[in-house]
């Protein structure tokens, strides 16, 4: 398997201060990776980073992404490269429709809502009046995140970041959001023809079940405290909390090395 | 009023001061500019044409009802193409209709400061536009005011009426050759919006660096009447002001303001909109958008004043800074002198937030072009209340003023 997202010993400032601390993550192509952690762990940060946000300082390590070197890389070039982000809270932009956003997503000038947009939208049980709503103004939760990933399927990138896209959604739609997500991730195809990879942050965990993901993680403090398979922290976390499953992982690391 | 009478309240005000905006030595300008008469809009001299499309004006005459065009002192076409319009300049008008003297000087008073007055004393035309009673002229009417010479001073007085139950859409612009250096452009515009009646006056101003303009607008709105204004000025200009007036005298009269504005070179702007909810159940919005860049400095007034029970006002104005060196005045106010009503505003200014920048490279694109994304996306105001091709001629007429500036 070819790698996909490299970083080692990765160390972030956000404002001068330091957010990520010597993070070593590698994700192979036709991984899908989940990040757990308590609020302001630096989850959210990570992934800024990885897109080449301006505010977030590499002050060390490394970090490549299809081989190319992607520190101090602007974020449209980290798209290009095949990287691809639905945000947990996306900003409003007046005059700028969500069916703007999709055209300019899949990378068309064109300006119009076509059938193809259509389509797509449909997919997502997103309606023609809603393509035609500025992007994120006046959202629910909910249709944020619909909006998000149906952005992600108009761009339909090899590497999918993904910050909580479950948070906040009913049963239905969660349903509805793991299900084009795992397409978008080869999850449906076998193992060794899958060709994208993720990234996906999330709280709840509702959305493992649709992903069936390779890896999970724990971040504590800006640090990945601990890895294993995802079903495992899954129900560590669930049963114990962040701190005390980081514990588990570390004692049962212990174990092994004897 | 008889015509000694205005003439004589226009003498006092001859040199009365405006309210708002520099004083402008209206003396410096000459009246005249006497050009023949055209057989149709493409004998426009060719030097002119991209002008005249600059302000919207479409020379082939295509899906236009009439059409109307001034240049200078002289009124070279006017055409109408649709039975119950009338079209004509004001001149002729007043000759054809005893009583359209009537209207005259009826919602902007003669003697409200110099400008007004120099138009009443040293009138260069004006165009008269007229809908009969129950006509709904959906295509619509083009006219444009164009100044050719330098140091001219244009000074027009324009009347629009639309009679009971009729509907009359105009598209208007007032253009300045290239070639000229400097001149002035006073405008008085009438506007009577009769019982049930509705007009529509998408204006764009295609203004150079030279120019000072000071055009004096009020709108009389009977019961169920409705006036939408949309207003797009993207090119510099010296010195403009102008705060338009919409008195909704009817019951359930409506006028709506939009304005976009963008706003650079050295630029300066007064313009304000301003609604009287006179009538019961009147309604107003007044939506503005300005951008202000390089040494540009704009004052964005809006005003509603209520006056009516059950009457509705609401008021949003945005500006956006792209310069430390323009300056945006955003002043919104409200009056209200009875309890029964409702009126609001929301007023803000800002810059493009480096969030919505982001996420739009998130997206695929560069900061430059998600710049431009977020501009043309802050002055897309929703017009409504058009008709669907007329919406997108001026959707069309809005990309491309916006093109020539981006």
């Amino acid at each position: 398997m070819e790698v996909m997202l490299e970083i080692k010993d990765l160390t972030v400032e956000v404002e001068g201060k330091e957010i990520i601390r010597d993070l070593t993550l590698n994700i192979e192509q036709g991984e899908v990776h989940v990040l757990f952690g308590p609020n302001g762990c630096g989850k959210t940060t990570l992934l800024m980073t990885i897109l080449g946000f301006p505010n977030y300082k590499v002050t060390r390590g490394s970090m490549t992404f299809k081989g190319v070197d992607i520190i101090n890389l602007p974020t449209n070039e980290c798209v290009k490269l095949g990287m691809g982000m639905s945000f947990q809270h996306p900003p409003e932009i007046r005059g700028v429709k969500l069916g703007d956003m999709v055209n300019i997503a899949q990378g068309r000038k064109e300006e119009k809502i076509d059938e193809d947009l259509i389509a797509l939208a449909k997919r997502l049980n997103i309606s023609v009046d809603f393509l035609n709503r500025d992007v994120n103004l006046g959202f629910s939760g909910g249709e944020v995140k619909r909006s998000e990933i149906l952005q992600l399927l108009a761009q339909s990138p090899d590497f999918i970041m993904s910050d909580e896209p479950d948070s906040g959604v009913d049963v239905e739609n969660i349903e509805l959001i793991g299900r084009i997500m795992s397409e978008l991730l080869d999850r449906n195809k076998r193992p060794s023809k899958r060709k994208k990879a993720g990234l996906i942050i999330t709280h709840s965990g509702s959305i493992m079940r649709y992903l069936k993901a390779d890896r999970a993680h724990v971040m504590l403090e800006g640090r990945i405290a601990c890895s294993g398979m995802p079903d495992e922290i899954t129900k560590n976390i669930m049963e114990n909390g962040f701190e005390k499953c980081v514990e588990l992982c570390k004692r049962s690391e212990g174990v092994g090395a004897e | 009023m008889n015509k000694e009478e205005i003439i004589e309240r226009a003498g006092r005000a001859k040199t009365k001061k405006a309210v708002f905006g520099e004083d402008i030595a209206i003396e410096k300008y000459v009246t005249g500019g006497e050009h023949k008469p055209l057989n149709s809009l493409d004998e426009f001299p060719e030097e002119y044409q991209q002008d005249l499309l600059d302000a919207g004006i479409e020379p082939s005459e295509e899906d236009r009802s009439g059409s109307f065009l001034q240049q200078d002192g002289s009124v070279v076409f006017s055409t109408v193409k649709y039975s119950g319009l009338e079209l004509m300049s004001t001149t002729d008008a007043l000759k054809e209709h005893e009583w359209l003297k009537n209207y005259l000087w009826k919602a902007v008073p003669v003697d409200r400061d110099k400008y007004t007055a120099n138009v009443e004393l040293g009138l260069t035309q004006g165009y008269f536009i007229r809908s009969e009673a129950g006509k709904k002229v959906t295509m619509p009417v083009q006219s444009c005011l164009f100044i050719s010479s330098d140091k001219i001073g244009q000074k027009v007085h324009n009347i629009i009426i639309a009679e009971e139950d009729s509907e009359l859409h105009i598209i208007t612009g007032c253009s300045v050759s290239h070639a000229v250096n400097s001149a002035l452009h006073l405008g008085v515009s009438e506007f009577y919006v009769k019982k049930g009646a509705k007009i529509t006056f998408t204006m764009i101003h295609n203004w150079s660096r030279g120019m000072e303009v000071r055009p004096r607008s009020a709108v009389m709105i009977e019961d169920d009447g409705t006036f939408i204004s949309n207003y797009i000025l993207m090119t510099p200009v010296k010195s403009l002001q102008m705060y338009p007036t919409a008195y909704c005298m009817g019951r359930n009269a409506r006028a709506t303001f939009q304005t976009i504005i963008y706003a650079h070179g050295n630029t300066k702007i007064d313009s304000g909109s301003r609604a009287v909810l006179r009538g019961e159940g009147s309604r107003s919005e007044i939506i503005s958008r300005v951008i202000a860049t390089d040494n540009a400095r704009v004052i964005a007034r809006s005003d509603v004043i209520g006056e009516a029970a059950n009457a509705k006002g609401h008021i949003e104005c945005r500006g956006l800074m792209l310069s430390d060196s323009a300056e945006v005045d955003s002043i919104p106010e409200l009056k209200a002198t009875r309890k029964d009503l409702d009126l609001s505003h929301e007023a803000a200014v800002g810059k493009v937030a480096e969030e919505e920048i982001q996420y739009l490279m998130a997206r695929g694109l560069s900061e430059e072009e998600a710049t431009s994304v977020i501009i043309r996306g802050f002055l897309n105001v929703d017009i409504t209340g058009l008709p669907d091709a007329l919406a997108l001629e001026t959707k069309r007429m809005f990309d491309m003023s916006l093109e020539k500036v981006m």
